[in-house]
């Protein structure tokens, strides 16, 4: 187990998660535009929105790095949360669409008079909330309680939450569910009576992203340090020997697994508002593979690694699309293939590498031990 | 930390482009395309043809306003086929960038995506794509072809050639549904019986046709089925098929349409998606005869044409844009209504005097607007829709279109649905 955390640990969290909070927002508000310690509008409307993929990359990392399941579906999670809250979005347009109609604009497009009858209650906020993690959360316990109850683990399981998301891709897609097929939503206009398109309002999403962010990770990182954290990491370097300890590692896995389609969906609530726009893309199988390289080159099993590898991706992924359009796709794939071969632990086991690399021009001095939380290199192999 | 680094960066980025700035006034222009991602393979090509536009005029000496001259200065971004992505590069350009003016947006979704984005903060965007109408925002001039300036005219030409039985088929998204749905009122109101109106309908509870025609999703490959109803559907004579199919998909439907023995002679497919670019990727033999409908082919044999597409060429033989592939290249309608864009802003700023974006709107919906383009003659109207010719035309083995049939001066329309409705109710 992790040694307790040290004072200087405990202040670089929260120095960092003042800077997140408050520095950045009061650096949007207070400063004038222009001079050199203002960030823009933009700026943290793009930050909050790599924040929302942080905290999916967390989701998957609880997943794949605390309990060796690598679900290539995380992204299903979060764009439910996202459509769902994306409803309600989309009635409080109110009649200020295209048709000045008081029912969405794609369903006066496809000739409907009134609002279809389960869209009514998402008129309602508190509703609209509850059903961003209900739904998700009994999606992923059905499958969830399927695959682990059938013992399908490693690859397979894998594979089975591709083929989920993908499937969610393509039936969202259909204009007959009456979710705006293709398009999806967009044009979104207030959220609790507050006015999207307001620097004010943006800045409040990001703060309440940046809030949010910091719980789930202090959450996520109190429970792996618990017994239950204990028995998931064990699940994940020997399951079988959980089995024979006695333990119902089935249900622990689909605890986990639930609670991250939370996670997921959470991010997805506050992804929407922010972008501006939810649609079937977001389900692709692509994104949730996107998702996956963001905890690799972050660092997988670590909390802090996929957050950071989160950020650093989009933030590049923001830059070359700007600096070196059509490029990204190449240098995000040998950016992958770099990390994998030279930096198996990510950027956060960036540190230690270096560290080692020093002791070894040095030879007196003993190499730190690696931390023992780090999951085994193997472990996709086993059965 | 990161807010610096950006910070950074930008300044290097902004010091660099200040320099090369300093040879003369410059205008910043952005061009918004996926250049990775699936749509990549379509819209690099509109990014190389408004790279073309940009240097056709500075070459000429740039846009001038007042007594001064503004060299355009590109801003490329890439929307990676990646809709959120759309809205943040659309917002940078707007915020960051200051850019006078936007090209860019290829599908639908696309041009949703930024649509909020050039509203808030006042842009403007051009739109070159033939898409399904049913929008107009201030902010937004469509170049593209409206549905009464491609599906209608079409269903015309067919409606002249005797064919009295219609087969929808089409790709399930808002621009087959939106085009399906104008088709099977337009054609009900031209006479065609409810049961030679192909493919299907949908009710809603209170019986009225929310949708019509045959939809498969993205990427389906098998038409087997599908086709086998058409050819029973087009048994009796005078048949035809409306096909919005997008894509790859068009590969195994024309396969099959030809396995099946359809030929363009007794059931031939009218398709709105398939124009010279996509042509060059497809199997043509077996799309030899079958119809198309925009707005430019390559093969119109104007003077006008003729010396855009030497133009083109000799451009593509000395540029030096990064990533711009100069063989075997196609020129087609939505490249070329780019092009026209480019100018008729170009028209608009020169006569309003100023880049301002409320002014240059003003001067386009003037009417006052037009460009003589490759395709014929182009004019702005006060609906953001441009007046335009359309031209209809068989494949051939080259991939280029015979003509066949022009219509001169088509009027975009973007709401159809409305005033078809009125005219149906008229009717009964």
């Amino acid at each position: 187990m992790r040694p307790a955390e040290s004072k200087t640990e405990k202040w670089g969290l929260l120095t960092v998660a003042l800077i997140m909070v408050v520095l950045l927002p009061s650096l949007n508000a207070f400063t004038p535009a222009g001079t050199f310690l203002h960030v823009s509008n933009f700026s943290i409307n793009l930050y909050g929105k790599y924040l929302c993929y942080a905290i999916l990359a967390i989701s998957v990392d609880l997943l794949w790095g605390y309990t060796g399941m690598l679900s290539l579906g995380q992204a299903l999670f979060f764009t439910l949360g996202g459509y769902m809250m994306g409803m309600y979005l989309m009635r409080m347009i109110g009649n200020l669409g295209q048709y000045h109609q008081p029912i969405p604009d794609f369903l006066v497009f496809l000739g409907w008079g009134t609002l279809p009858t389960f869209w009514k209650p998402f008129s309602s906020f508190p509703f609209a909330i509850l059903m961003a993690f209900l739904l998700p959360g009994v999606v992923a316990a059905i499958f969830g309680f399927l695959a682990f109850h059938s013992r399908i683990r490693g690859v397979y399981f894998s594979i089975l939450t591709q083929a989920l998301t993908y499937a969610a891709c393509l039936l969202f897609f259909r204009n007959s569910l009456l979710l705006g097929g293709n398009n999806g939503f967009t044009d979104f206009k207030f959220i609790l009576g507050y006015d999207l398109r307001s620097p004010g309002t943006q800045r409040g999403l990001y703060i309440a992203t940046a809030l949010a962010l910091v719980l789930v990770y202090l959450g996520c990182r109190w429970l792996s340090r618990t017994k239950f954290g204990l028995v998931q990491q064990a699940i994940r370097d020997s399951e079988n020997r959980v089995l024979f300890s006695g333990y119902a590692a089935g249900y622990y896995k689909l605890f986990v697994f639930v609670l991250c389609a939370f996670i997921a969906a959470l991010g997805g609530i506050l992804y929407v508002p922010q972008v501006g726009i939810i649609n079937p893309g977001e389900m692709g199988t692509e994104k949730s593979l996107e998702a996956v390289v963001w905890v690799a080159v972050g660092g997988r099993g670590t909390l802090i690694g996929p957050v950071l590898g989160a950020i650093f991706i989009n933030a590049l992924k923001s830059w070359t699309t700007r600096a070196y359009p059509d490029m990204w796709l190449l240098i995000l794939g040998t950016l992958f293939i770099l990390v994998t071969v030279f930096m198996p632990k990510g950027i956060v086991g960036l540190p230690g590498q270096l560290r080692s690399l020093h002791g070894r021009f040095r030879p007196k001095s003993a190499p730190a031990p690696a931390a023992s939380t780090e999951p085994k290199p193997e472990m996709a192999k086993t059965k | 930390m990161k807010s610096k680094l950006c910070k950074w960066l930008g300044a290097c980025a902004t010091l660099l482009l200040a320099f090369n700035a300093m040879a003369a006034d410059t205008i910043k222009v952005g061009i918004l395309h996926s250049l990775s991602g699936t749509m990549a393979i379509s819209e690099t090509s509109l990014r190389d043809m408004l790279l073309f536009a940009f240097d056709e005029i500075n070459a000429a000496g740039g846009i001038k306003v007042g007594d001064k001259s503004y060299m355009i200065e590109p801003v490329i971004v890439d929307g990676a086929s990646n809709w959120p992505l759309f809205a943040e590069k659309a917002k940078q350009l707007l915020e960051e960038d200051k850019v006078a003016v936007v090209f860019g947006c290829w599908t639908s979704v696309s041009r949703k995506s930024v649509l909020p984005v050039f509203e808030k903060d006042n842009g403007m965007l051009f739109y070159p794509v033939q898409y399904e109408g049913e929008e107009l925002s201030r902010n937004i001039f469509y170049t593209a072809e409206a549905v009464n300036q491609q599906a209608t005219p079409a269903v015309d030409y067919l409606l002249a050639q005797g064919k009295k039985k219609f087969y929808l088929i089409g790709t399930d998204y808002v621009y087959p549904q939106t085009t399906n749905l104008i088709l099977y009122k337009y054609l009900l109101l031209h006479g065609i019986k409810l049961e030679d109106i192909g493919g299907g309908l949908r009710k809603d509870d209170s019986g009225k046709v929310i949708s019509a025609g045959k939809y498969t999703p993205f990427g389906h490959t098998d038409y087997q089925q599908i086709v086998a109803e058409i050819k029973q559907f087009a048994a009796g004579g005078d048949a035809c098929v409306v096909n919005t199919i997008n894509g790859d998909s068009n590969v195994p439907f024309f396969k099959e349409v030809a396995a099946a023995g359809l030929t363009p002679a007794d059931c031939p497919v009218v398709s709105f998606s398939l124009a010279e670019d996509e042509l060059r990727a497809l199997p043509t033999k077996d799309l030899v005869g079958e119809l198309g409908c925009w707005t430019y082919f390559m093969s119109i044999k104007s003077k006008d044409n003729k010396a855009f597409l030497k133009r083109w060429d000799g451009w593509l033989k000395t540029e030096d844009h990064p990533g711009v592939v100069k063989e075997k290249r196609a020129v087609d309608s939505p490249m070329v209504l780019s092009y026209d864009g480019v100018y008729l802003w170009k028209e608009a700023v020169e006569k309003a005097g100023s880049f301002d974006v409320d002014k240059v709107r003003e001067t386009l919906e003037s009417g006052s607007i037009s460009f003589e383009g490759p395709g014929g003659k182009n004019t702005m109207q006060k609906n953001h829709h441009t007046t335009k010719n359309v031209y209809i035309g068989d494949t051939r083995a080259d991939g280029q279109f015979k003509i066949l049939k022009t219509f001169m001066g088509v009027q975009g329309e973007p709401f159809l649905l409305k005033d078809l409705d009125e005219k149906l109710s008229a009717m009964k």
